[in-house]
């Protein structure tokens, strides 16, 4: 097999060049002297090399924090250098890592007491999952930042040691042949990371796994909540507007804070459905029945609409029930699917096969949806 | 903690075993353990699993291992299906494990 099939076709002719190459002129790296993880200098062969500290302090969890909610994202990154951990020489073993902050600090946390050399290469602020994926955490930037850094004139080991996720970015076998550089998969977490080390460089099968377990999820969804403001904003504006057509069509008079109240109360079987698409179906996965995302959001979909009706009772009409069982699924199933890109087990294969069986039944359930509400309000 | 499952017979991973040199990479920078290794040969063993990251095929030396890799998001898809330029990037597509690996 060339060199071209095992290249990523979507991820590398599409993303790279839309939406991660070109953006180093609006990455401002800036200055590892005034970071607040830098811990003084060391005089090496190849010159300074900064410290940097392994306990994470609270602006840390501070930026971690807000980088989960989506603020200031792109600009949480780490000036792609080498780096010093303690006192390390040129017999210590050189960890490799992503410069997405968030990323740094879960590997440096791990590290006290260590002697070792951190090389950050550029991954634009990306993960070293997703930035493997796309290319960016790669055999050329490795074998880029080895040179830029004089890596070979500081290490005799000629090793480097990267975290298992970057293996879809890296080949390990062209980078030696490239740089002379040999690369060692190590675990999929930093905090394994001492022990891997202390065992020679061996990963046991526990540390070579993902496992995406509940708090895994859970810390995923609050970008996916943030992603939902405005489209539920809209939504909302919608809601009122039918409201307000059906209050002067029937010739009352119209007041605000009825129409207001009228309208969040009409939201909340929606508010409800994003809900259980953003964060139940993630925080609920493995419990859920069915392989396919849209079928655990079709289920709860499907549970949350008849809750609803059940709890808001001979209050809810025909036509509105028909709208919410239509749409609350639709809607669950929908967000569900797009719970895809933050899971570690989904194949592209899959997500195509399923998109294909599952997004048109999603689009004319919404479409019948919306119809049957809009008639509610009206007829 | 159990292992997740993705759809059945869906994955485009191959191992042609004539062509494997026996350095058993696959096995060690697979996080899903679709690969085992007897020592002299890799095979598949848990082909559903596969979640077509294609690290085993980029690290493969011989070229026995095929896959189309890619990531499956499917919003990235739906991106590239109407040629949108992605803000994938920027606004986080929700890339997993931010943090928990480095």
């Amino acid at each position: 097999m060339s060199e071209e099939q095992i290249k990523l076709p979507m991820v590398d002719n599409h993303q790279v060049d839309s939406c991660c190459a070109g953006e180093e002129s609006i990455l401002d790296y800036g200055n590892a002297a005034e970071a607040g993880w830098v811990n003084g200098q060391i005089e090496t062969a190849v010159g300074p090399v900064y410290r940097i500290n392994t306990t994470l302090e609270r602006r840390d969890m501070l930026g971690s924090f807000k980088a989960r909610w989506g603020v200031g994202r792109m600009s949480y990154i780490v000036p792609p250098d080498l780096y010093a951990v303690g006192n390390p020489d040129q017999s210590s073993p050189v960890l490799v890592s992503a410069n997405y902050k968030l990323s740094f600090d879960s590997l440096r946390r791990e590290l006290s007491g260590l002697n070792l050399w951190i090389l950050v290469i550029d991954t634009k602020g990306i993960n070293v999952w997703c930035a493997a994926g796309k290319g960016t955490f790669g055999t050329e930037e490795v074998i880029r930042m080895v040179n830029t850094t004089r890596l070979p004139e500081l290490v005799s080991s000629k090793t480097l040691i990267m975290p298992q996720l970057s293996a879809p970015g890296v080949t390990a076998f062209e980078v030696r042949r490239r740089c002379g550089f040999r690369v060692i998969f190590g675990p999929v977490r930093a905090a394994d990371i001492p022990t891997f080390l202390k065992a020679g460089n061996k990963a046991d099968p526990a540390m070579r796994r993902t496992y995406f377990g509940f708090w895994d999820r859970v810390v995923l969804t609050p970008v996916e909540i943030t992603a939902l403001v405005k489209p539920l904003a809209y939504f909302s504006l919608f809601l009122f507007l039918l409201n307000l057509v059906s209050v002067l069509l029937v010739g009352n008079s119209f007041q605000l804070a009825f129409l207001i109240g009228q309208t969040l109360f009409d939201l909340v079987p929606f508010l409800g459905a994003t809900l259980v698409g953003a964060v139940l179906v993630p925080a609920l996965l493995p419990y859920l029945p069915g392989r396919a995302l849209s079928w655990k959001g079709l289920i709860l979909g499907l549970v949350w609409a008849g809750i609803y009706t059940g709890l808001s009772g001979a209050e809810t009409r025909l036509l509105e029930t028909i709208s919410y069982f239509l749409i609350i699924p639709a809607v669950a199933a929908f967000l569900s699917i797009n719970f895809t890109g933050s899971t570690t087990y989904t194949s592209l294969s899959g997500v195509v096969k399923e998109m294909k069986i599952a997004l048109p039944l999603i689009f004319a359930a919404a479409g019948l949806g919306l119809i049957s509400l809009i008639l509610s309000y009206f007829i | 903690m159990m292992k997740f499952r993705y759809l059945k017979n869906v994955v485009t991973l191959e191992l042609e075993q004539s062509k494997c040199n026996g350095c058993g990479l696959c096995t060690e920078v697979c996080p899903q353990q679709v690969f085992a290794f007897n020592g002299k040969v890799s095979s598949i063993v848990d082909r559903d699993a596969c979640l077509e990251c294609g690290a085993c095929a980029r690290n493969c030396a011989p070229e026995a291992i095929s896959v189309r890799a890619g990531v499956g998001c499917a919003y990235a898809i739906l991106m590239d299906k109407y040629n949108i330029k992605s803000k994938c990037c920027d606004d986080d597509c929700g890339c997993s494990l931010d943090g928990i690996q480095y």
